[in-house]
């Protein structure tokens, strides 16, 4: 096996490559948009399979132990999806056609196409947006009208009160989530995922200001994707099986899949967003240029930004590793939250988005804010409201300019290759802390 | 038939007693079972709904009759036990308990002091069974899986305890006219003692999931509210009523073997509501090992089976003898005509008249709050059909 490979001409492959993946955008395209799904695919296998097993740890049982002995019974969740394929895919009597058929793609493309974005390692996004994160908030949105379809055309009254639920919880907390990104986009000043990481991989202390912002999408973010004590759409003690009772076959495993793919993607969004993405918060380029000797420097351009070719292979695939840890970890904290909360009731849902969690979201904004302008200098005459409500702190900084060669928006990094270490002395007009509290004094008075 | 009020008026004239106010455009009219998750077997309940809101809730019944008071009258005294089993199938003790009562009081004969504390002692340990059950079902009803499962372990240990007395792991048959079908085996009593005390460690393990969770708390408090007095027009017993605020208790108040030997208290909670009836039966549960640890320790020795004739014929008459079930009274009626054939045996069964104030309980609440409701007054569709 693999003769072939080795009698290939390697500049055959090379040729092959360029064709393919740098000169050719459709085909890059192409191979971007098979590869992410290969990637969602094998890790919604990973994901159910663990999901079982940590269910099982927890209530102390064994859990899956019958097929594929030898890949520690992954192969479970295989032979799950190969059962749901050759089961008939019914329609109910009566049902709208039409609106039942189309819904589980329409809850399972959006969950796919959230991957797109996702910094699996540095350089390695598929899909780099300059509107990243913006595009992650537009495509979570469909999700919504695939369950209400399928609640809607299922002609079960149980299905109507799951996609009625799903539309309520979703759009409710949908307005939360979304304080909590704007909180991180406020801080470092991007949309970009991977400019997110990066910000977060030489800023190390800037993830503890976006903690309280981690906490609400970490609620937020069960919310969206459903799962206790959330999982009202499809509660099985209430609704029977919710939105997707009526479904069977490769449309339920739609819905499945797309459940799993989602949980998943909100724990790999949350530690993009909050714990350093693939970065070990700097410590990485310091073990890389102090132990292991590597010239750090030479990864970065002229402007900071990162030179895909020059870091080495073995470090982008350890930080994909180290993604890879990350967003595990939060998935076993949402299994584990899963696992032992009961189910909260749909008033109690609602009342909590909109009077609890919004609030606080908005909040933690302001915080976030105010922190932004104080500390980096962040932000112009937007920072105006942060003053009308009581941090007279951001007054100081509300006429600096918007990138004002503030650290953040153009990383230098040092020689030694820890910037973590050696903060850039903040360049003109980019106010940073003494004189920020000096003006504070100032802008007290002169009110 | 109350039914009659859920035609939907699209498919079937609204009969002449069905109220204007109920047909309206405004609401859904939902069948919520007998195939359901969490109605606990094959109960039907038909909900009129505002949105999620419960406007009227109608319980439809039926769907596990096997027609045991009829079959008890062409079978002999004995043979009847059994069929006792199958009534409330996750406390047969008690059902045999209620029945053999009934029988003896017609015969009027003797139970041994042995059998009296082992009866006893069994009835308990079936309760603690009973009990574990509803909280996991209680639990996975609210979505909490784990919860599920831990209650279900212990339960396993209960199951085997008996196992060992009569061979059977749900319907023991065990409990005879006379006492009981056999002594224990040797080493058993240690065995229970050894449950029991790994059965108080879960007890903490459970009320650190549950009782302190804010999520099972607005679950369950205000949530199925039902006023002592209300409770006692509607002729509920057991921890429902219990959780309602009122002092009553059959063991106590009516004490059948060795209860009246034994001491314990019983446990009420003044709030009405599913929290209450869930903070009852869990302090039930701590007062049922200590009345088997009584029994055990009182227990002597002897026999455990009086001696009667092989061919039960008891003297004409009538007998009624009632036992606290694990979901409340539990009645037996037991006509005599003199021959091997009981002439009528009728069961008053407690899920059955506790299901009668779900409405009032539910209306006005979510859909959600019937399936919490209905884990907490905890119903056996075995004994409401029959």
């Amino acid at each position: 096996m693999g003769a072939w490979l080795t009698q290939l001409d390697p500049k055959f492959l090379e040729l092959w490559t360029n064709i393919t993946l740098h000169n050719n955008p459709v085909m890059r395209s192409f191979m971007v948009a098979i590869l992410s799904l290969v990637f969602m695919l094998v890790v919604v296998l990973v994901v159910i399979w663990m999901e079982r097993k940590v269910a099982a740890d927890i209530q102390s049982r064994i859990g899956v132990y019958r097929t594929g002995g030898i890949f520690c019974f992954i192969l479970q969740s295989l032979a799950d999806g190969v059962k749901l394929l050759l089961k008939e895919d019914l329609k109910p009597k009566g049902a709208d056609k039409w609106p039942y058929y189309v819904a589980p793609y329409l809850v399972f493309l959006p969950a796919f196409l959230a991957y797109l974005i996702l910094p699996f390692s540095a350089t390695w996004v598929p899909q780099d947006l300059k509107v990243g994160i913006l595009f992650y908030s537009a495509v979570s949105a469909i999700p919504v009208l695939g369950i209400a379809m399928a609640g809607w055309s299922s002609n079960n009254k149980w299905s109507l009160l799951g996609g009625l639920r799903a539309s309520a919880q979703l759009i409710s907390y949908e307005v939360p989530l979304a304080t909590a990104i704007i909180a991180v986009v406020a801080l470092h000043g991007t949309l970009e995922t991977g400019a997110i990481v990066q910000s977060q991989w030489q800023h190390w202390w800037l993830g503890l200001i976006t903690l309280p912002s981690f906490l609400i999408f970490l609620v937020a973010g069960l919310a969206e994707v459903s799962r206790t004590p959330f999982d009202l759409p499809e509660a099985e003690s209430e609704l029977v099986s919710g939105f997707n009772t009526e479904y069977s076959g490769m449309r339920f495993a739609s819905f499945f899949l797309a459940e799993f793919s989602a949980s998943f993607f909100i724990s790999a969004l949350a530690v993009t967003l909050f714990l350093g993405g693939w970065s070990l918060w700097g410590i990485d380029t310091w073990f890389a240029s102090h132990v292991l000797g590597w010239n750090t420097a030479s990864w970065f351009g002229v402007n900071g930004q990162l030179i895909p070719a020059s870091i080495p292979l073995l470090m982008k695939a350890f930080w994909f590793v180290v993604f890879l840890v990350k967003s595990f970890a939060v998935l076993w904290v949402l299994m584990w939250i899963k696992w032992t909360m009961p189910r909260l009731r749909i008033d109690q849902v609602l009342n909590f988005g909109w009077k609890v969690l919004l609030p606080v979201g908005l909040l933690n904004l302001l915080f976030v804010s105010a922190a932004a302008a104080l500390l980096l200098g962040r932000g112009h005459s937007s920072a105006q409201p942060g003053i009308l409500l009581g941090t007279p702190a951001a007054a100081a900084t509300y006429s600096a300019p918007v990138t004002g060669g503030c650290p953040m928006l153009s990383p230098t990094p040092t020689p030694q290759g820890c910037p973590v270490m050696s903060p850039t002395a903040p360049p003109p007009g980019c106010p940073m802390y003494g004189m920020a509290s000096k003006e504070f004094g100032h802008a007290q008075t002169g009110h | 038939m109350a039914l009659r009020d859920f035609r939907i008026p699209e498919f079937d004239a609204p009969p002449v007693e069905l109220p204007v106010s109920e047909v309206d455009h405004d609401t859904t009219i939902v069948s919520m079972g007998p195939q359901h998750p969490s109605t606990h077997g094959v109960l039907r309940l038909m909900l009129k709904l505002d949105g999620e809101t419960v406007v009227k809730l109608v319980p439809v019944i039926g769907y596990l009759h096997r027609g045991t008071e009829k079959l008890a009258e062409s079978r002999t005294y004995t043979m009847v036990i059994p069929y006792t089993d199958r009534l409330d199938y996750l406390s047969s003790m008690y059902m045999n308990l209620g029945y053999v009562w009934a029988v003896e009081k017609l015969l009027g004969v003797e139970v041994p002091e042995r059998a009296r504390y082992l009866r006893t002692a069994v009835a308990e340990l079936q309760r603690l069974a009973s009990h574990l059950l509803w909280l996991a079902s209680f639990s996975l009803d609210l979505g909490a899986a784990t919860m599920f499962i831990y209650p279900f372990r212990e339960r396993e240990d209960i199951l085997d305890l008996f196992e060992e007395i009569c061979g059977a792991r749900l319907t023991y048959n065990y409990i005879r006219f006379g006492g009981v079908m056999a002594d224990v085996p040797a080493g058993w009593v240690e065995r229970v003692e050894k449950y029991l005390t790994l059965q108080e460690q879960r007890f903490v393990e459970y009320e650190n999931i549950l009782t302190g969770n804010p999520v099972f708390v607005a679950r369950n408090k205000g949530v199925g509210y039902i006023s002592g007095a209300d409770a006692i027009n509607h002729g509920l017993s057991g921890p429902t009523l219990r959780g309602s605020g009122v002092d009553f208790d059959l063991r106590k108040h009516d004490p059948c073997d060795a209860y009246g030997d034994v001491e314990f208290k019983v446990c009420t909670a003044p709030e009405g509501d599913c929290f209450a009836r869930y903070r009852v039966r869990m302090d039930e549960m701590r007062e049922s090992i200590i009345i088997i640890r009584q029994c055990l320790a009182k227990m002597p020795e002897g026999d455990v089976l009086a001696k009667l004739p092989r061919a039960i014929k008891p003297p004409a008459g009538e007998a009624y003898a009632r036992v606290e079930a694990p979901r409340g009274i539990f009645g037996v009626f037991v006509a005599s005509d003199g021959s091997n054939q009981p002439l009528r045996v009728r069961f008053r069964s407690p899920s059955f008249v506790n299901l009668s104030a779900l409405n009032q309980m539910c209306a006005g609440g979510k859909l959600a709050d019937i399936v919490a409701v209905l884990g907490s007054i905890d119903i056996i569709l075995g004994e409401i059909d029959r």
